[in-house]
């Protein structure tokens, strides 16, 4: 019977210091968390994408409520979702103009050739490691599709000619295609950005259109239409100053020989100039 | 996975036990080696008795301002300016690059972006070559290396600029050169050439062993190594034998016979079989106070250097059983792929174009490509290889044979599941991704044909991208 007393008082005692000891550490070393980060949290999204320039949504909501930042900033929430947030932190939703990936490159298979047949993986990043990836014009694009494959948001696809296709509206502009792409041919751009080259090739004239039949030739007529100072021809490419995006109109691209500056409308399509070349084959090129 | 220790003893080196070598066992001891690798089948036969020839000249030659690793050079001349052979036509930019000379007497048509092997068009100069014209190296100024101060001899390396002809492309000067603090005692020249096809090391060896025992010690004047080893696999030893004949009693340089395995041409293999030494990971070879220079580079210091001439051409090998003429050629800097297959002649069945050896070149896109310094050999393959190496791709079994094959004891089977689950900072930071010098190895080996090689060289470049 002492022996069970003994054992009974010392747990006791034993369960009595420890309780003692969690309520001095609780008190101790307690840390304040504002709550309401974790009511914001749940009001993100929770996609972890980073386009707001966080490494994630939980970092994001911390600088919300601690005031450095946005809702607005967040662009894979839907307007109304993010105007909620504002209006239980009590800010202004801020005014963040939509941005988009766009890709400088619209050389697909009907258009640019294919000097070499590429048999390793089935990737972007590793045909760019094996002699470049076997098309002639080594700054364009390869077609595997591992900026499809990295979309967390289902906003590209590979059109038929192995180019992808940025859909504007699931467009969150979280920036894992510019990531992603070995030959770097993806950048942000805010929507309004409606002047486009679509072409990276920094050779001169038939050296360009020799290897891409839509290869930016540095011909330079863009620059002659365009207001003073908005394109330049830098290292053989069209380079639009988008400082002066104002000043942009669908006059630039009228006399582009090889279409490779286009105009992109609000709707997803892709206007050519008026002397652009016309492209009528729909197969792919031969290998030559 | 084992974690290396790397312990240094008091002289700063990673001691090794020798093989042991008693009794019986001494009989059927083979030449030293270094632990796993693999034994590709050689094809050596084509080429390895084939004296070197010259080709006639290409009608234009494209120098890629960056043929080495380090800065490109800076180009000296102007469109339309007229050159003579070993004139020198661009400079080095600061001392890890080298300057180039005109590989041929002709007229500079551009200086724009030329083709390259790797991919992305960079920087060259095309140089239309006179055909007709004499083709004389009027760029001579005798001197005697074996008189100059080593700093002299390092200043005219770089002024000759030279770079690992075996396919590094690393400035020779930089290497003679050792660390603060550390002194280079044993240079290791390295004529294994344990790549497949390739034999113009095999061909230097025989032909230009004047030259190259020059250049052996005009590099140990200039590093102050006390000894040269010169290591040969066994599947030449009639190399060996020519070099032990010729080389000078007096002088400690030596040439050895190491066994053949890929890859033994590998500087920290190579330096493991030689002298029973391991290179510490994450470590250059002056570390343990050795120097490796191949046999090619030596060959042309020791032609250079006591005229004080440009490195405008080298050997390399044309093979393949594609090839209708295949042999070893000394070619000029600049010379097209598609010129120099014209040359030889190539059947139909011919598949992908390698420049290099077929385990670590490179596979080019388009014949338009120059030979640059660093190209050893132009291996065309045959195009049912082609389709071989598209076989179907299996899970991985976890046989380990990939364990068993790679030189430098990494776990290609675990390194090959993470790149897969895209894990690549624990195949960094784990698994020393980073130590792999793509030898191809693991690959090779694979019976579930995973592109090993080909996930590690993607994951490099990704691990790269992520800390610019």
């Amino acid at each position: 019977m002492a022996i069970i007393l003994t054992a009974v008082g010392f747990m006791t005692a034993l369960g009595l210091i420890l309780a003692v000891l969690l309520v001095l550490a609780n008190k101790r070393l307690f840390v304040f968390e504002d709550p309401r980060i974790d009511q914001v949290e749940g009001l993100l999204p929770m996609a972890n994408c980073g386009a707001c320039g966080t490494a994630g949504c939980r970092p994001f909501a911390e600088q919300l409520v601690k005031g450095e930042t946005e809702p607005g900033r967040c662009t894979v929430n839907s307007k109304s979702m993010n105007q909620i947030i504002a209006d239980f932190l009590g800010v202004d939703l801020g005014a963040s103009e939509k941005r988009v990936a766009r890709l400088a490159c619209d050389g697909g298979g009907n258009v640019a050739y294919v000097r070499a047949n590429y048999t390793g993986l089935p990737s972007c990043r590793a045909a760019a490691l094996v002699a470049g990836g076997g098309r002639g014009c080594s700054w364009g694009c390869l077609g595997f599709g591992d900026c499809e494959q990295v979309c967390d948001f289902d906003a590209l696809f590979m059109n038929k000619q192995g180019i992808p296709v940025v859909i504007e509206d699931q467009c969150t502009a979280c920036g894992d295609c510019v990531t992603v792409c070995p030959k770097d041919l993806f950048s942000l751009h805010p929507v309004s950005h409606r002047l486009w080259v679509a072409c990276m090739n920094l050779e001169f004239g038939d050296e360009a259109e020799h290897h891409c039949e839509v290869a930016c030739t540095a011909c330079g007529r863009c620059v002659q239409d365009s207001p003073e100072g908005l394109i330049d021809i830098q290292n053989n490419l069209a380079v639009i100053d988008y400082s002066k995006n104002s000043l942009a109109s669908t006059v630039a691209i009228e006399r582009c020989p090889t279409g490779a500056i286009v105009w992109l409308e609000a709707d997803g399509r892709v206007v050519k100039g008026r002397d652009a070349r016309k492209v009528l084959r729909k197969g792919a090129l031969p290998v030559v | 996975m084992q974690e290396q220790t790397a312990v240094l003893d008091s002289s700063g080196r990673f001691p090794v036990e020798p093989r042991s070598s008693k009794g019986l066992f001494s009989l059927f001891q083979r030449a030293p080696t270094f632990d796993h690798g693999i034994h590709p089948l050689e094809h050596k036969e084509l080429t390895a008795d084939k004296p070197i020839r010259r080709l006639p000249f290409a009608p234009e030659l494209i120098i890629p301002l960056s043929q080495h690793k380090g800065k490109p050079a800076i180009p000296l001349v102007k469109v339309g300016q007229e050159v003579v052979r070993g004139e020198p036509i661009a400079q080095a930019d600061g001392f890890v690059s080298v300057p180039m000379h005109a590989p041929a007497t002709g007229v500079i048509r551009k200086i724009g972006l030329g083709p390259t092997a790797e991919g992305p068009k960079a920087p060259a100069i095309f140089l239309k070559v006179y055909l007709a014209a004499g083709q004389q190296v009027l760029y001579d100024q005798e001197q005697d290396p074996e008189q100059m101060e080593p700093e002299a001899i390092i200043a005219a390396v770089q002024a000759a600029g030279l770079v690992g002809l075996g396919g590094g492309a690393f400035p020779s000067h930089v290497k003679m050169i050792p660390p603060a603090g550390k002194a280079i005692e044993t240079l290791v020249v390295n004529g294994c050439e344990c790549e497949p096809y390739l034999t113009c090391d095999h061909r230097i060896m025989l032909e230009q062993t004047e030259s190259l025992i020059r250049g052996i010690r005009i590099a140990m004047r200039a590093t102050g190594a006390k000894r040269a080893i010169i290591g040969v696999e066994d599947n030449k030893l009639d190399a060996v034998a020519h070099l032990r004949a010729r080389l000078p009693q007096h002088l400690p340089i030596t040439a050895e016979a190491v066994q053949t395995k890929y890859p033994q041409g590998a500087e920290k293999m190579l330096i493991r079989s030689l002298l029973g030494l391991e290179v510490p990971a994450g470590h250059l070879t002056s570390d343990i106070g050795v120097a490796v220079f191949n046999v090619g580079t030596l060959a042309q210091m020791g032609d250079l250097l006591p005229k004080s001439r440009g490195l405008i051409e080298r050997v390399i090998t044309v093979s393949g059983l594609p090839v209708e003429r295949p042999g070893n050629f000394m070619v000029p800097i600049g010379t097209p792929v598609r010129f120099l297959l014209e040359q030889v002649g190539v059947k139909p069945n011919a598949g992908g174009v390698i420049l290099g050896g077929p385990m670590m070149g490179m596979t080019v896109a388009s014949l338009d490509v120059p030979i640059t310094k660093s190209v050893s050999g132009v291996v065309v393959l045959e195009a049912e290889d082609e389709n071989a190496a598209r076989k179907q791709v299996y899970p991985c079994i976890k046989c380990g044979e990939c364990l068993n094959a790679c030189p430098i004891s990494l776990n290609p089977s675990m390194l090959g599941e993470l790149a897969q689950a895209r894990d690549y900072v624990t195949m960094s930071a784990d698994y020393h991704l980073d130590q792999c010098f793509e030898c191809g190895c693991c690959a090779y080996v694979c019976p579930s044909n995973i592109p090993l090689t080909q996930y590690f060289r993607i994951s490099k470049a990704i691990n790269r991208k992520r800390k610019q």
